[in-house]
């Protein structure tokens, strides 16, 4: 593996390799051990043209505890607009020789024109409706260590679907590993065709919700109101927030999960979200790190078949 | 256009191809005597006038000069991407000689001088007529109307806002009853503004898998019912261009059996190519209207062969590498199209979906009765504008490696049939 951009068109043994991986990870951390001579004199670097405390801090973290240097560049859309493009600053990070480079875009499909041009390991940490393959990556992982498997679960994937990379990547990750999976939201926050990437559609929360064993929530973002996709977020948390009376739909164990940040009282009730019963929403933070780095390490790995050189 | 004909010239004999001419239906071997810009004889054994330049064109073709009415030049505005210096180079080596440019530049073309302008800068080249489209809006800015009868009278061959639809539904109406007035052809973008804004892609499954803003082929269907009711209302005569949609041409087809003053082009890349060629966000196969369907594309074929569709134009528009070498959504949309226009019209032959007089008919006669011009028809005492091509002639088209400045080709890497051995301009020779 060269780069990672996407979930799409990796195999369930690559996908479990990671997890296996990143388990381990998640146990030495627990264990307060590190491994900092595993990626010892490597440059990681965190591009990110879109601001993401969380996602970089994890990244950050996840590199630092593998003994990489790690430099944080947030590119500010403005210097953007100034002229420089994409591919200058592919050229700018050749010349700094970084190993592993870590984007953050607004633009679908940016992450996939850097790795054309760059030397480094790409790793996609997010681009605009694309795909965010590591928060799938550490959905999965998360839900794997609490029920033991991923194959033959049923998870519902809500809200706003249309705008999300998360889900899209979670749609690929779960059908990969033989999960059943739902998508629930109002007809407007749906993509077209979604239900040609193997999903189940639903508009209406309780039916969505029967049954599952997990419950993916999505952020809604407040432009979505002013952009006249939605009336208001009280009609929105009425029908599609999640709380205790639509919850009661999925199995009585479901888990309870959300990328983050969340709005509270828009997509997600705080009784709901601060349940410890349902909610693994700081688990997910966790496994996050632990997933970057066992990200960070296969790719950071010399390739398998070395005849193809130097790539 | 009379300054292109010389009598400086010596005479040129075309021996022995298969001379096609669409207009009318001329399907037979020949030789084509060329003088002093015309077309003197066309016949067999026309023998070899002393001095006379000879082409033995055996195995081609010989049509008229292919007519490419919609070309988006570069010049004036955006000369860093192509000038009509390059575009000549491209159309001599396409085979095209005459072309009409859409008003979108820089300053766009909306008044009578402009006109004028280009069509001396076209003949200034010796080997293109360059045909100006008016704007309908001054600006091509969709809010006042243009001095379109006065460029009429300049010799604007129609009048469009190129790549911006007409859009508020007032203005549509205002400016189909007004160019009615006096017999001009308003040629429209079909495509909804607020349905297609900031889209990317067409509607459906590989945008939402790539995660690309999407363009809903209603946005083409939902502009072309409301001003082919417009049309009906007002009488006006309305061309739709880059026709890329199936329901879109249903409702062409209904308002043509209805008798209305209706008539549509495609581009290539409409019956060529599907949404699959953007695949992993390759901007280059990033154009307006986007890529459709494979259902889109066959029932593009389809309207081809049964005549709904009057016309195929390159819908040329250039493009250079920063334009292109940008996230998808930001890249600016458009494909080059200048030196591909004939042999992908072919590959629909060479498939069996029309035959070889229609898809020269489509370059040539069509485009020409679409906009009430007596251009491209090879006939006794017509100027002579020609086209010889080997239909078979295999190549690949290569970005990097084709005539004119701009590369930014949707068919990079396509093997293709039928290539242009010779190109003459009023008798001239500009091209092989």
């Amino acid at each position: 593996m060269r780069h990672l951009l996407a979930i799409e068109g990796l195999s369930p043994v690559v996908i479990g390799d990671l997890l296996n991986l990143a388990e381990s990870y998640a146990l030495l951390n627990r264990s307060g051990k590190t491994q900092r001579d595993r990626l010892r004199g490597r440059t990681l670097i965190n591009l990110f043209f879109e601001d993401s405390t969380r996602t970089r801090t994890s990244f950050e973290l996840a590199g630092k505890r593998l003994g990489a240097d790690v430099i944080n560049m947030s590119v500010s859309t403005s210097s953007v607009k100034k002229g420089e493009t994409l591919l200058d600053t592919a050229s700018t990070l050749n010349a700094m020789q970084c190993d592993l480079l870590v984007v953050r875009h607004d633009q679908s499909g940016a992450p996939n024109l850097l790795a054309q041009k760059v030397e480094a390991a790409v790793i996609n940490a997010g681009d605009g409706m694309h795909e965010h393959p590591t928060q799938a990556l550490l959905d999965a992982l998360t839900i794997r260590r609490h029920r033991g498997k991923l194959e033959g679960l049923t998870v519902a994937i809500c809200g706003d679907v249309a705008h999300s990379r998360v889900a899209r990547s979670n749609i690929h990750l779960l059908n990969a590993m033989g999960c059943t999976v739902r998508v629930v939201g109002p007809t407007t926050l749906m993509p077209n065709s979604i239900a040609e990437l193997g999903v189940t559609v639903f508009h209406d929360m309780p039916a969505g919700l029967e049954g599952v064993d997990v419950v993916m929530m999505l952020r809604l973002q407040k432009e979505r109101m002013t952009r006249n996709l939605l009336p208001s977020s009280r009609e929105y948390f009425r029908f599609f927030g999640l709380d205790a009376q639509k919850l009661a739909f999925a199995k009585p164990d479901a888990l309870v999960m959300h990328p983050g940040p969340m709005n509270r009282g828009v997509e997600i009730d705080s009784a709901i979200a601060d349940d410890p019963t349902h909610s693994v929403i700081s688990e997910q933070v966790e496994m996050g790190v632990a997933v970057r780095m066992a990200v960070l390490d296969i790719l950071s790995r010399p390739p398998a078949m070395p005849q193809g050189g130097r790539h | 256009m009379n300054g292109m004909v010389t009598n400086t010239l010596r005479d040129t004999v075309i021996a022995g191809a298969r001379v096609i001419d669409p207009a009318s239906g001329h399907d037979a071997v020949a030789d084509v005597l060329i003088r002093n810009g015309l077309i003197a004889d066309i016949g067999l054994g026309q023998g070899r006038p002393d001095g006379a330049d000879y082409v033995d064109a055996m195995d081609a073709v010989l049509s008229p000069g292919l007519f490419d009415m919609r070309v988006e030049l570069g010049e004036p505005g955006r000369e860093d991407r192509e000038t009509i210096k390059s575009v000549c180079r491209a159309a001599a080596a396409g085979g095209i000689t005459s072309l009409c440019a859409l008003p979108d530049s820089a300053p766009a073309t909306d008044d009578p001088a402009l006109v004028r302008a280009l069509i001396a800068r076209g003949e200034d080249t010796g080997s293109l007529s360059i045909l100006p489209y008016g704007a309908v809006t001054r600006g091509c800015l969709g809010e006042q109307m243009a001095e379109m009868a006065l460029m009429k009278e300049a010799g604007a061959v129609a009048f469009t806002d190129g790549a911006r639809a007409i859009g508020p539904t007032r203005l549509m109406r205002l400016v189909l009853s007004y160019t009615k007035g006096f017999g001009g052809i308003v040629v429209q973008h079909p495509e909804d503004p607020s349905l297609a804004e900031g889209g990317a892609a067409t509607q459906g499954e590989l945008a939402t898998r790539l995660g690309l803003p999407a363009i809903p082929a209603v946005a083409e269907t939902i502009q072309v019912a409301r001003d082919i009711a417009l049309a009906r209302n007002t009488g006006g005569r309305l061309h739709f261009a880059h026709i890329s949609t199936g329901d879109a041409l249903a409702l062409i087809r209904a308002a043509k059996a209805e008798g209305l003053a209706v008539t549509c082009d495609t581009a290539p890349p409409y019956f060529d190519l599907n949404e699959i060629a953007i695949g992993n966000f390759r901007t280059y196969a990033k154009l307006s209207p986007p890529l459709r369907t494979e259902a889109d594309r066959e029932a593009v074929v389809a309207a081809l062969a049964d005549g709904t569709i009057d016309a195929v134009a390159s819908d040329h528009q250039p493009r250079d590498a920063d334009d292109k070498r940008l996230p998808f959504a930001l890249a600016s949309a458009g494909g080059t199209g200048i030196a591909t226009l004939l042999p992908i019209t072919l590959a629909q032959f060479h498939s069996g979906k029309i035959g070889l007089m229609r898809a020269i008919e489509l370059m040539t006669a069509g485009p020409a009765r679409v906009l009430g011009l007596s251009l491209g028809h090879i006939a006794k005492g017509a100027v002579a504008d020609l086209c010889l091509f080997n239909p078979d002639r295999a190549w690949k088209i290569e970005a990097g490696k084709l005539p004119g400045k701009a590369q930014n080709t949707p068919f990079d890497g396509r093997a293709v049939e039928g290539r242009v051995l010779g190109t003459w301009k009023a008798g001239k020779r500009v091209f092989g």
